[in-house]
């Protein structure tokens, strides 16, 4: 015991970055541990979505919209107008919904949370932790959605991979800020809320199906400041080759200051919730 | 925060594993823990004894580093709570007061999860996982979900679990509440065989049977204070008469009968609402003294002191209601 007080360890900021990912990793593999018993519903999902969406969007309504002439669409393809915003749109979705009920359910319901704040971990490394597991998942879905996108025929170009990343930024615009809200949650009412009201409009109307330049003008300004808007842009110019650095760097930068707040957000929330 | 515990020559004692000073908790205007004081010493099993809402919780979420104390000192294993909380929390074994076991995974999978989250490679794991299981006679059920367990096995699986870094305090919140008599017995069986193996605890109970079964020294808690401290046999010495003789009269009787017996000779009497409990050295004579004052029980019992007493003679409630 006494050699015990002589090494005490040295203040936490010192081996302060160090121990935030030894401890955030140790959180993302009990992740895995449970993953492993459901990630084949998840690949079935992931790869159902897009199929659906591009098959009864791009291919069948985009039948309707080509006939009509392209040219509010930068003179391409539905399909191709569609997919490269689409992309961005369903990491948001998905990274919403990863990061509402899982958090909710292992704070209030599973526990798993107060059971990890029981070990060496601290409550930001279990939310990095999870964080880097939604991460994983984003990676996932965002890969599988491309390769459905090739199979369409809905690629251009060999840009479309810088689009992964970009769509992951946006699903993690979401994920932090969503993340930070879900684990101060007692009850799981406003989810449904979120989904109706926040994501469902933002999906609709972030220029993913048709351009912002078609909403009435008192809207256009309330579609630029969302951050899917900012997603579903510079996805769409780097799939078209019509990126541009300047505005391509506004729109990562805004995604960022998103997914930063969040995570600065987060971090509080999660102490506040587990160190009562 | 705090200074290391010391002794009047500033040297810590090594055997001091923990030491609360005035230790305060706050939730607004609400004190669940009021300035209590305490030392846990290596080896000893060290008990909260109090009613639902005296303390206890709180005091042991503070104990395991997940809870800032509001006042007063605290210094666990020589380390401050607040700043070195993931070092002292590697050398805890915490069984919280509800499960926190993931249940949709598998025993086996329970602990190699919990042990990740020490650091543990998966060799120690796996060796400590057999160790651990059969120890609470668990292994058979390695490979199953938790989900259809029983709550005693859960329980039980809770205990190996925390055991799985080889911790040096084991903090046990209530770790029998809601199981039945028979699945309690066997958690007691195991945590008695953790204590003649020499692992410290500290655990909180309302339960005075399980106080008196486990703790070698404990306090008594009421309304976020320590009321009494002591070993079982010295609190019971201390504030209570070695027999007490429990009379239970007829309902309509009841007040009146309680009036009468009080001109019996006893130490100390206590009317509850359904019995009458004389304080005495000798229940046998203090049932022949009541019976010669007229009085005739439905029924008569002569017992030992237990903590219940003590409990009831420090705040004038009963621990378990």
């Amino acid at each position: 015991m006494v050699a015990a007080v002589k090494r005490a360890p040295a203040p936490m900021a010192r081996v302060g970055a160090k121990a935030a990912l030894t401890y955030g990793l140790r959180e993302f593999r009990s992740w895995l541990v449970n993953y492993r018993r459901t990630w084949r519903g998840t690949v079935y999902s992931s790869l159902l979505g897009p199929v659906l969406y591009l098959g009864a969007m791009g291919l069948g309504l985009g039948t309707l919209v080509n006939r009509h002439g392209t040219g509010s669409l930068g003179g391409v393809s539905y399909l191709q107008f569609l997919a490269p915003g689409l992309l961005a749109a369903q990491a948001m979705q998905s990274a919403t919904e990863e990061s509402s009920w899982p958090v909710f359910g292992s704070v209030k319901w599973r526990r798993t949370y107060q059971a990890a704040a029981a070990t060496p971990l601290r409550p930001a490394d279990i939310f990095h932790g999870h964080l880097l597991f939604t991460t994983m998942r984003l990676v996932m879905n965002c890969t599988v959605f491309v390769a459905v996108m090739a199979a369409f025929g809905a690629v251009r170009s060999a840009w479309v991979l810088a689009a992964i990343p970009v769509a992951i930024l946006t699903g993690l615009a979401f994920a932090t800020p969503m993340e930070a809200f879900a684990v101060t949650r007692e009850k799981p009412n406003s989810f449904a809320m979120i989904f109706r009201f926040g994501i469902i409009p933002l999906f609709l109307f972030s220029g993913t199906f048709f351009p912002i330049s078609q909403l009435p003008g008192a809207l256009q300004p309330v579609a630029y400041v969302t951050p899917l808007w900012n997603g579903v842009a510079l996805s769409r110019s780097l799939c078209l080759g019509t990126a541009t650095l300047g505005p391509a760097l506004a729109h990562v930068a805004y995604l960022v200051a998103f997914a930063i707040a969040g995570l600065i957000a987060g971090q509080r929330c999660y102490r506040r919730r587990l160190y009562v | 925060m705090t200074d290391p515990p010391g002794n009047v020559t500033g040297v810590p004692d090594p055997d001091v594993l923990i030491h609360a000073n005035g230790l305060t908790k706050r939730f607004g205007d609400f004190v669940a823990v009021d300035g209590i004081d305490f030392e846990l010493h290596r080896g000893e099993a060290f008990g909260f004894l109090g009613p639902n809402g005296a303390g206890k919780s709180s005091t042991m979420r503070m104990i395991g580093c997940v809870s800032p104390p509001s006042g007063g000192d605290l210094s666990i294993l020589g380390m401050d709570p607040v700043a070195d909380g993931p070092a002292i929390r590697a050398r805890l074994g915490v069984v919280p007061q509800e499960d926190t076991l993931d249940v949709e995974l598998t025993v086996r999978e329970n602990l190699l999860v919990y042990g990740r989250y020490f650091g543990l490679s998966k060799a120690v794991i796996s060796e400590r996982t057999e160790r651990l299981l059969d120890f609470v006679q668990l292994a058979e059920r390695a490979g199953d979900e938790v989900e259809p367990l029983s709550g005693g096995m859960k329980r039980r699986l809770t205990i190996a679990r925390s055991l799985i870094n080889d911790p040096e305090i084991m903090i046990l919140d209530e770790p029998t509440t809601g199981l039945d008599p028979q699945a309690r017995h066997v958690v007691w069986d195991r945590l008695f065989r953790l204590k003649q193996q020499g692992v410290t605890l500290i655990l909180t109970t309302h339960y005075m049977d399980e106080a008196e079964q486990l703790c070698d020294r404990l306090v008594v808690m009421d309304g976020g204070k320590i009321v009494a401290e002591g070993s079982p046999r010295e609190l019971i010495d201390t504030y209570s008469t070695p027999e007490v003789l429990e009379l239970r009269f007829q309902i309509s009787e009841h007040d009146l009968a309680a009036e009468k017996v009080a001109d019996a000779p006893a130490e100390r009497m206590e009317v509850l609402a359904d019995r009458v409990l004389l304080y005495v050295r000798d229940g046998d004579a203090a049932l022949a003294a009541v019976r010669g004052l007229g009085l005739e029980p439905m029924t008569s019992l002569v017992r030992r002191s237990t903590l219940e007493d003590v409990f009831l003679r420090l705040t004038g409630r009963r621990l378990e209601d």
